[in-house]
């Protein structure tokens, strides 16, 4: 039986995280790759990466993050944030990336998710999802709205129809992250999964709200989420990805528990 | 050295960046000669089987495994790799290169698991496996060893003395397949961490027998 997932997630800058992770002996550490070795080394069972480079120029420092990325951890990684075009998909998946998301670039160009599938196989492209709950329409019938440009731009594309249609267009997994709970540490939004996760075949990651170790067992459980994503509660070190596995595992989730 | 076989399926970089951190000596390479030259042949692979058994015979490669396995060189396949050397695939209905008798088939739909969930397709994730015998390139590998998986179709062999290991996603199938110096793992070593890098390096010390 598969295990559910703990992905730490790495915003990227210009080739440093944006928020470094803060070890026992209080050295700060915002190298990526050590950073991904780190996570590695702990038992994460996959790490996202988030290029939130402003400039088109300073973005190939990106490429060179992956390549060292994959010349030091042995487990799968995606990386997002600005991938436009095949090409942008190509470069990061030789420089050594498992996976691509696509966000933004899919809502205004669908085909970047066939051409990517058919180009480099489903398994590659994930579906980065940025959702905020609306009131019921005809438009919106699932409440649940696609927006744009880090939730300022709302896109009149209902989530639950958007993942669907991804799903037939290829993707192979999405990464739901819920705008209303991102950076609340009060749990991620549990309807908004379930309703993903049980209205698509491919696999779905909760992403934002996660405050303590009781989220993730909800969103993996009630919220029926294949993997989580968890960024601030294990980087600002309250808890480990041990610690979030060990509990999981007393309480008969299946997580990877050998590394 | 050891030939990485290329045949335009997918990106395998990946299994020579873990190849080479363990100090081996590999090269990617789509050329008969180097393969049939290298000490041993890691066969990945990622794609549609169809396409995948087409580009392998238009590179010649078909012939050249078939020789080297007959002549007992180590060869590891790894995803479509482990599918690819049986006779079949129910992939767009494929012959293969019938290194051993059997057919890839395609995850039946509407499955689910002791918790009631459906079963997803892909089979994506870390799964463990449940050893049915010893295997050189399986030393050191426990049940509580999970592996990287990433597949919608799965190899299954005429005979139960081919099939060394299993895993179970909704249901029970072959996860590693063997027949003397040939053996074939249908998850990915190269990204299944620490237990992934000790499969791999069991490999690179194999004699085949």
């Amino acid at each position: 039986m598969l295990s559910k997932r703990i992905i730490p997630c790495l915003d990227v800058r210009d080739g440093k995280t944006t928020k470094g992770i803060r070890f026992q002996n209080n050295i700060e550490i915002g190298d990526p790759v050590e950073m991904a070795r780190y996570y590695y080394e702990q038992g994460a069972d996959e790490l996202v990466f988030y290029d939130i480079t402003a400039s088109n120029e300073r973005r190939k420092i990106m490429i060179d993050v992956v390549r060292g990325v994959a010349e030091n951890i042995f487990i799968p990684f995606s990386v997002g944030g600005g991938i436009r075009s095949l090409e942008d998909i190509r470069a990061v998946l030789l420089a050594g990336a498992e996976k691509v998301s696509v966000n933004s670039a899919a809502i205004r160009n669908p085909s970047i998710i066939s051409d990517g599938a058919k180009a480099f196989g489903s398994q590659c492209i994930v579906l980065g999802m940025d959702v905020k709950s609306v009131p019921l329409s005809a438009r919106i019938p699932s409440g649940y709205e696609m927006v744009i440009d880090g939730g300022r731009v709302f896109t009149g594309l209902d989530a639950l129809d958007w993942a669907k249609e991804a799903e037939r267009l290829g993707a192979g997994e999405i990464c739901l992250n819920s705008i209303d709970a991102d950076g609340t540490q009060k749990g991620y939004e549990l309807n908004l999964t379930a309703l993903i996760s049980e209205n698509v075949g491919i696999p779905v990651i909760a992403s934002g709200g996660a405050g303590n170790i009781e989220h993730i067992y909800d969103v993996l459980t009630k919220g029926k989420a294949d993997a989580a994503l968890v960024a601030s509660i294990v980087h600002y070190g309250s808890v480990s990805i041990k610690d979030i596995k060990s509990n999981l595992q007393d309480r008969h989730v299946k997580v990877r528990s050998r590394w | 050295m050891i030939a990485i076989v290329d045949y335009k399926a997918g990106n395998l970089t990946s299994v020579e960046r873990a190849v080479r951190y363990l100090g081996y000596d590999c090269r990617i390479t789509g050329i008969p000669v180097d393969v049939s030259l290298a000490d041993r042949i890691i066969f990945p692979g990622v794609g549609a089987a169809g396409k995948a058994v087409k580009d392998l015979k238009e590179l010649g490669l078909d012939q050249v495994l078939k020789e080297q396995f007959e002549q007992g060189k180590p060869i590891l396949g790894i995803c479509l790799g482990a599918q690819i050397i049986l006779e079949r695939s129910e992939e767009d209905e494929a012959f293969c290169l019938g290194l051993i008798p059997g057919v890839a088939k395609r995850f039946p739909p509407d499955l689910s698991n002791p918790a009631l969930e459906k079963i997803k397709i892909p089979h994506m994730g870390w799964n463990s496996l449940h050893i049915l015998q010893p295997h050189p390139v399986l030393r050191d590998t426990g049940t509580e060893d999970e592996f990287y998986f990433v597949h919608s179709y799965y190899p299954s062999p005429a005979g139960p003395e081919h099939i060394i290991a299993t895993s179970r996603h909704g249901i029970e199938f072959p996860a590693v397949l063997g027949s003397s110096n040939l053996v074939a793992v249908q998850f990915h070593p190269e990204k299944s961490g620490r237990p992934g890098l000790k499969l791999l390096d069991n490999f690179c010390r194999w004699d085949g027998r």
